[in-house]
């Protein structure tokens, strides 16, 4: 009898995975927002690290006691949450009263991302549809943005002058004189962590060393920004002047590298994501031109962010053994042809 | 430029543990167990029954089927029995168990008289014979190969990219049998008059390179490809491609693309066959992995169980917790040290720990790092989310069916979702709704 003398594991291939995981990939995320956080503390205050730090734990907090209610399994270790709860802050002005994060880390945890299947099923930004949903319950606090520097405690109320941000100003007609030092170091009003261009950057770079996102959403994202802003710029400002505004000045860089790179909520077809960087930049740029606020970022991520299946259906890549003709008639007939039985169905739905 | 393809994993390769490492004669131990299916297509039939005495090289099954090849005695000495025993497909199927008599007495072997000047048909026949199947792993009946490619076919691509991790026996081959690889590439082309050759090598073989390079110097048919060191490069859809930039049609064979890819190994078993008259009954194998004492490249006899490779390294320094024949990548889990070495198994790997990492709830989070990784450019994000729904014609409508299990969207995913063996199942379940 040919029996074992011991018990091996027996599974299907393959026998080995790579190292990453979503716990070690969103620590990559954290990683990647420090030195913003450390800009942002020096910039507008240690306020900004007891908001970041109330949005985090609130966000962690609100994931477990869901999935706790609803007998989920508890996933705070993949560090989503936390991600989630400093880019809340991120989008926050200094002086919100504390509450502010709270309410935001509720909407954005309950109601974004767990009442739509939680990690990977939601459709919004979670982070940014609560900013969304607290700009407009409270547009006051969240459009008082404080001048750098500015004294602020550490967690009570604030009363400080609001200060505008760069594309503020920029909407009431005025014009703006800044030099390129004081936006790539963000030494500018705007939200806590959306200023500094230079700590983004390394970030986002550090990100694309680390494989973590893929170029194509930011590099399309911003450099459609920065085209448009090239061929119409704004205020009486010199071309390259305001280009240099438009994508450092705003919420644009925080935006197209930590935003829309999330990856729940943007396409996963290499095609579709350059598509789905190009409309954020347009949409961005639409809105900050004609639009009543004076920033595009947050409302043209979540617009795309609902495009997202129909980009993924329609950008598939090429199949082996294909032809781009091929493809394209495809997509030309899944686009005007509507008949169940001759349409390309996209395959999910 | 370094040929290649698009998508592909870099997993770790481990190949340092024996790539260095000179090819080990194995002496057969006492028992061999020939299995009558170990290739791709119908079993063969026993041609011999318990008791009788068999010589080495001899035939002991045969089938009259198309895609099939006989099977031949690796030793020499008396039949044991004739009974199902434990395959390393994991069922128990009926084989020939032969007790070795260690003089190893040659059947007279049947060389291709004159082969410089035999025809295309002697030649695939002879092929046949010699139960020659693809020793890359997949087992396909060479002969069935050749002759679907006679014809349409410009180019030859004799594959030594080796991409798996930890095996090494292509390597070696490449090193310390080129005369036998060099020669079974002059046989094939008296079956393809017209083709071009391509010896296809991932650049982490330097000295492979350098070796085959030097062999075939002054022959202008035969041009050396450096390939980028990347999983699975050997594929042959992928190779195709990287080597000629052509693609395979889907469902289609290679030779629609005008291509043969046959594996070195495999030609160097031609060689033998036509030239030496001998069938194909040895191959190497590499036995690596954390558990194992001295990971080395054996040259084994098809039979002998892995328990006597075990033994020839040393056995173990660590309880194994996996066995897996073939790479660990798109080998098979073993869970007997009793099964036997098929002809198209290039490694048995033993590992201490589970290098698979298991999480209780896998999440997609759409990553799509699986995208990235699809040789094919499928869509494992949308495939997986349709097959966990059951959603077929959803899955076929994302061509499940052109996935060819490989396994680089499991290896990436950082959700660690059983991506690969998902599309298992959701392949078979396309094929049967296929079928109603």
């Amino acid at each position: 009898m040919d029996k074992p003398n011991r018990l091996f594991i027996v599974t299907s291939s393959p026998h080995v995975r790579s190292t990453d995981s979503t716990h070690s990939l969103m620590l990559d995320v954290l990683i990647a927002l420090f030195p913003a956080l450390v800009v942002s503390a020096f910039t507008f205050g240690l306020r900004a690290l007891s908001l970041t730090a109330i949005s985090v734990a609130a966000c962690i907090f609100f994931e477990w006691l869901y999935c706790k209610l609803m007998k989920k399994p508890i996933p705070v270790s993949d560090l989503s949450a936390a991600v989630t709860g400093v880019l809340l802050a991120f989008n926050l002005p200094v002086s919100v009263p504390i509450w502010i994060p709270i309410v935001g880390a509720a909407f954005a945890i309950v109601i974004v991302k767990q009442l739509y299947g939680g990690m990977g099923k939601n459709v919004f930004n979670p982070a940014l549809a609560a900013r969304v949903f607290l700009m407009l319950s409270w547009p006051a606090y969240m459009t008082r943005f404080t001048a750098p520097h500015t004294v602020l405690p550490l967690l009570g109320n604030v009363d400080a002058v609001s200060s505008a941000t760069p594309l503020g100003i920029l909407k009431e007609g005025g014009s703006v004189t800044l030099s390129v030092m004081e936006t790539l170091l963000g030494q500018v009003g705007g939200c806590l962590g959306e200023t500094s261009a230079l700590a983004l950057l390394a970030g986002g770079l550090y990100l694309l060393y680390r494989r973590v996102i893929s170029y194509r959403i930011p590099v399309t994202y911003i450099a459609t920004v920065a085209v448009l802003a090239l061929l119409f710029p704004r205020g009486g400002m010199a071309a390259l002047d305001y280009t240099a505004l438009a994508v450092t000045g705003g919420g644009l860089l925080l935006g197209a590298i930590y935003m829309a790179t999330d990856y729940t909520s943007s396409p996963v077809t290499p095609g579709g994501q350059l598509i789905y960087g190009f409309g954020c930049g347009l949409l961005t740029v639409f809105i900050r031109y004609f639009g009543s606020y004076a920033e595009g970022v947050s409302f043209s991520i979540l617009v795309m962010n609902a495009l997202v299946w129909m980009i993924d259906a329609n950008f598939k890549p090429k199949r082996y053994g294909t032809s781009r003709m091929e493809n394209f008639k495809k997509l030309m007939k899944n686009a005007f042809v509507k008949n169940e039985d001759t349409a390309d169905k996209g395959g999910h739905a | 430029m370094r040929a290649s393809f698009r998508g592909g994993i870099h997993p770790d390769p481990h190949k340092e543990l024996t790539s260095k490492k000179r090819v080990e004669v194995l002496v057969p131990p006492s028992e061999i167990i020939i299995p009558m299916s170990m290739h791709i297509g119908v079993p063969c039939t026993p041609t011999v029954k318990k008791g009788d005495t068999v010589l080495m090289g001899q035939k002991v099954g045969d089938s009259t089927a198309f895609i099939s090849v006989p099977i031949h005695a690796s030793v020499s000495g008396t039949v044991k029995a004739v009974e199902p025993r434990l395959h390393p497909s994991g069922a128990k199927l009926m084989s020939v168990v032969i007790e070795n008599d260690g003089l190893d007495t040659l059947c007279e072997p049947t060389p291709v008289p004159d082969w410089e000047h035999a025809d295309a048909e002697t030649i695939i026949r002879a092929i046949r014979e010699a139960g020659i199947v693809g020793h890359g792993g997949a087992a396909f009946p060479t002969h069935a190969k050749l002759r679907s490619a006679l014809g349409p076919v410009d180019t030859l691509i004799a594959n030594a990219a080796e991409c798996e991790p930890y095996i090494t026996a292509d390597h070696r081959a490449l090193l310390e049998y080129t005369d036998d690889i060099v020669g079974g590439l002059y046989v094939l082309m008296r079956v393809f008059p017209n083709v071009r050759v391509s010896v296809a090598i991932e650049h982490n073989k330097p000295d492979a390179i350098a070796m085959m390079k030097r062999a075939t110097r002054g022959d202008e048919r035969i041009n050396v490809v450096e390939l980028e060191t990347k999983y699975p490069q050997g594929s042959e859809k992928q190779l195709i491609r990287a080597i000629t930039g052509r693609e395979v049609p889907p469902g289609k064979l290679p030779s629609e693309a005008g291509c043969c890819v046959l594996n070195v190994d495999t030609i160097g078993a031609i060689y033998r066959a036509i030239v030496n008259g001998m069938p194909d009954i040895r191959r190497i194998v590499t036995v690596s992995g954390s558990a194992i004492a001295v990971p080395k490249n054996l040259l084994v006899r098809v039979g002998t169980p892995i328990s006597a490779l075990v033994e020839a390294c040393g056995g173990f320094t660590d309880q194994p917790q996996k066995i897996i024949m073939g790479g660990p990548m798109m080998g098979s889990a073993q869970f007997s040290l009793d099964v036997p070495v098929l002809k198209a198994s290039n490694a048995v790997l033993f590992f201490s720990e589970n290098e698979d990492r298991r999480v209780k709830t896998p999440v997609c989070i759409r990553c799509g790092r699986c995208i990235e990784a699809c040789p094919m450019r499928l869509l494992p994000t949308y495939m997986y989310m349709n097959a966990t729904h059951e959603r077929w014609n959803e899955c076929e409508a994302l061509n499940v069916l052109d996935c060819m299990e490989c396994g680089a969207c499991t290896y990436e995913c950082p959700g660690s979702l059983h991506l690969t063996q998902t599309f298992c199942v959701a392949k078979a379940r396309v094929m049967e709704r296929r079928k109603k």
